[in-house]
């Protein structure tokens, strides 16, 4: 980590003075108590449990072994994976397309309106898109419903059937983050230099060649960014099914994201090992990604 | 390329260069077809994105029967509207109200912690040297980086052990820990505060602590907006936290509550006992629920669409 080139954007200027050298401990001192409880303890209790036994006895990767010999893991890890390949191409075609072209608007007052109106479903994150999404992907209340039939679907068991969760779920995760990361690339385009654009189209550049070999290119490491956070942020599924196997007339299990299954061993099967275990597997994928991506993309170096 | 794209958040003091005008560019016949599919793209991604919020707000004026029957975007009555509220409101005698508070309370305790301890902690990173700083700096932005639900089991675990769980804090304490905001703050007066200002005021003869209460503080007031925005949202919005943690339906913030009124709906879960909620109650709680955030937007909603929190956003 000792390459991270972490400066702020006044980091070019080196000459900080040596003068207050215990009065920033002062200031950081409630955050780094917060950040130790909350942060640092709980990562160090989750490995303690990870990797002992209910004797509290050192079981090395036994817990690792059993959770992942368990009927629900890999079910769990396939469901788990469809949905984040699905969810981030929709996130990466969708938002950087719907972007580029809310940029290229020529009325500044309605790309400010659509914006705002993508951005608003950002309101309902958590449970209350669930309980949207419910009603929506129910043919007999839904506005969508002669879609739906179209589809052949005319029930709400039929829309919900387990080979659909995944693509319902990053649906609803669509729905509600799409539009804030549409306003940030949106907010990264407009940082292109307007030069280079219009030297692009004096060369004779049109919409689609300023987009593919300027804007994209350009865009490159926000979308990176934008793949990295959602990529953590699904693997953590939870609300979505957890609601859904609630209200699915049985058709979802409630062990279908390992979050729930971690969730499962800690409440129903009292095995808090074996959600350890899990918690750390999730927590081990989200740390390496994080800090590969804090040392390696330069993203967080100013200049 | 200009600083403000390389950092994650370009955080800008209003004001200063906020929106750069484009040209507008003269529109010619022949690309017709270039502005209809464009225009076709927004109107689909539009209705799929405002229709679900439009029917919500519309069921909640229907009753169950019109909700089935009526067009799904017809409007129903206001005695419907009525009816479903006192429904709502029936349900464990005022529960939905009690939820409310809960969240409020939450958020709210949650938000004024953040802030105290988050706006000294970013303030101190990107203004005074001091031994761990850069240790510092770098978990933050890992631990930045982490889906807060990740630590949910642990931090249950931990709770546990102190004999916390199903007390007030054992929720608002995790949320008030949240690094974002010190990495929002830590960019904000890298780049908004010089540093001259400081070493002036120290020449001066201030204090530490005097120069941030009298040079930083006042200048703070776009990043603690900020902020407490950005917090305000993720801890109303959280749901497996609360989840685990409260076992009591009477401490539930409202997003838990949520769940708890769907499982009593018949039409989704078939074993609903006879405190049977309708379809239209669970849409007006919905409505309800999501109502603070939406005002908040709505007085937002400046600064959020004109790329001013560029890079701000975490889900």
């Amino acid at each position: 980590m000792s390459s991270a080139p972490i400066t702020g954007a006044a980091g070019t200027r080196r000459r900080r003075a040596p003068r207050p050298l215990r009065a920033g401990h002062v200031f950081v001192a409630g955050y780094v108590i917060l950040l130790v409880a909350f942060g640092i303890i709980p990562t160090a209790y989750g490995i303690y449990f990870a990797f002992t036994n209910a004797g509290n006895r050192f079981a090395g990767l036994s817990n690792f072994m059993a959770a992942a010999r368990d009927f629900r893991y890999l079910p769990a890890v396939e469901h788990v994976g469809l949905y984040l390949v699905i969810w981030l191409i929709a996130l990466v075609v969708f938002v950087t397309g719907l972007a580029l072209v809310l940029h290229q608007l020529p009325a500044r007052r309605t790309g400010r309106t659509v914006r705002f109106l993508y951005y608003i479903p950002g309101a309902l994150a958590g449970a209350a898109s669930v309980m949207v999404w419910l009603f929506m992907l129910d043919p007999t209340v839904s506005p969508a419903a002669p879609f739906l039939r179209l589809l052949g679907y005319g029930t709400f068991s039929q829309v919900i059937q387990p080979g659909h969760l995944a693509i319902l779920f990053a649906m609803i995760a669509f729905w509600t983050g799409a539009g804030g990361w549409i306003v940030v690339m949106y907010g990264a385009l407009n940082n292109i230099p307007l030069d280079v654009i219009e030297a692009a189209r004096i060369d004779g550049a049109g919409g689609w060649q300023i987009a593919q070999r300027i804007q994209i290119p350009m865009l490159r490491k926000w979308i990176v960014y934008m793949v990295i956070l959602a990529f953590a942020v699904g693997t953590q599924l939870f609300v979505e099914p957890q609601l859904i196997s609630e209200a699915s007339l049985g058709v979802a299990g409630r062990d279908y994201s390992l979050n729930q299954l971690s969730y499962d061993f800690a409440f129903q099967n009292n095995n808090v090992n074996y959600a350890a275990a899990i918690s750390v597997e999730l927590l081990v994928i989200c740390l390496v990604v994080a800090a590969v991506f804090v040392t390696r993309s330069r993203f967080f170096d100013a200049d | 390329m200009p600083t403000e794209t390389t950092a994650p958040a370009a955080v800008r003091v209003p004001g200063a260069g906020v929106a750069r005008s484009r040209p507008r560019r003269p529109r010619r016949p022949a690309r017709a077809a270039g502005q209809i599919l464009p225009g076709l793209l927004l109107t689909v991604f539009g209705i799929f994105f405002v229709l679900p919020l439009i029917w919500l707000l519309l069921a909640a004026t229907k009753t169950d029967a019109q909700l089935v029957q009526d067009n799904p975007l017809s409007f129903g009555s206001w005695h419907a509207l009525r009816q479903n509220w006192d429904a709502l409101t029936g349900f464990q005698g005022d529960a939905i109200l009690l939820w409310l508070r809960n969240s409020a309370l939450y958020a709210f305790l949650a938000l004024v912690i953040t802030l105290a301890v988050g706006i000294p902690a970013g303030y101190a990173l990107a203004m005074m040297e001091f031994p761990g700083r850069r240790l510092l700096l770098i978990t933050t932005l890992v631990v930045m980086l982490m889906p807060t639900t990740t630590l949910v089991v642990p931090l249950f675990l931990e709770i546990n052990a102190v004999h916390l769980v199903g007390s007030l804090w054992s929720v608002v304490l995790p949320f008030s820990f949240y690094p974002f905001g010190v990495f929002l703050t830590y960019i904000y007066f890298s780049t908004a505060l010089p540093r001259d200002l400081l070493a002036a005021a120290r020449i001066d003869g201030c204090t530490e602590f005097g120069a941030f209460r009298r040079i930083a503080l006042p200048l703070a007031a776009p990043i603690i907006a900020l902020v407490g925005f950005f917090s305000f949202v993720a801890n109303w919005t959280n749901y497996f936290l609360p989840y685990v943690m409260l076992p009591q339906s009477n401490q539930y913030p409202v997003q838990v509550g949520l769940g708890l009124l769907l499982t009593d709906v018949p039409q989704f879960n078939p074993t609903a006992g006879n405190a049977a909620v309708l379809r239209p109650e669970l849409a007006l709680a919905t409505l309800v629920a999501i109502s603070p955030v939406l005002i908040v937007f709505l007085f937002a909603q400046r600064y959020l669409i004109s790329g001013l929190l560029a890079g701000a956003t975490k889900e």
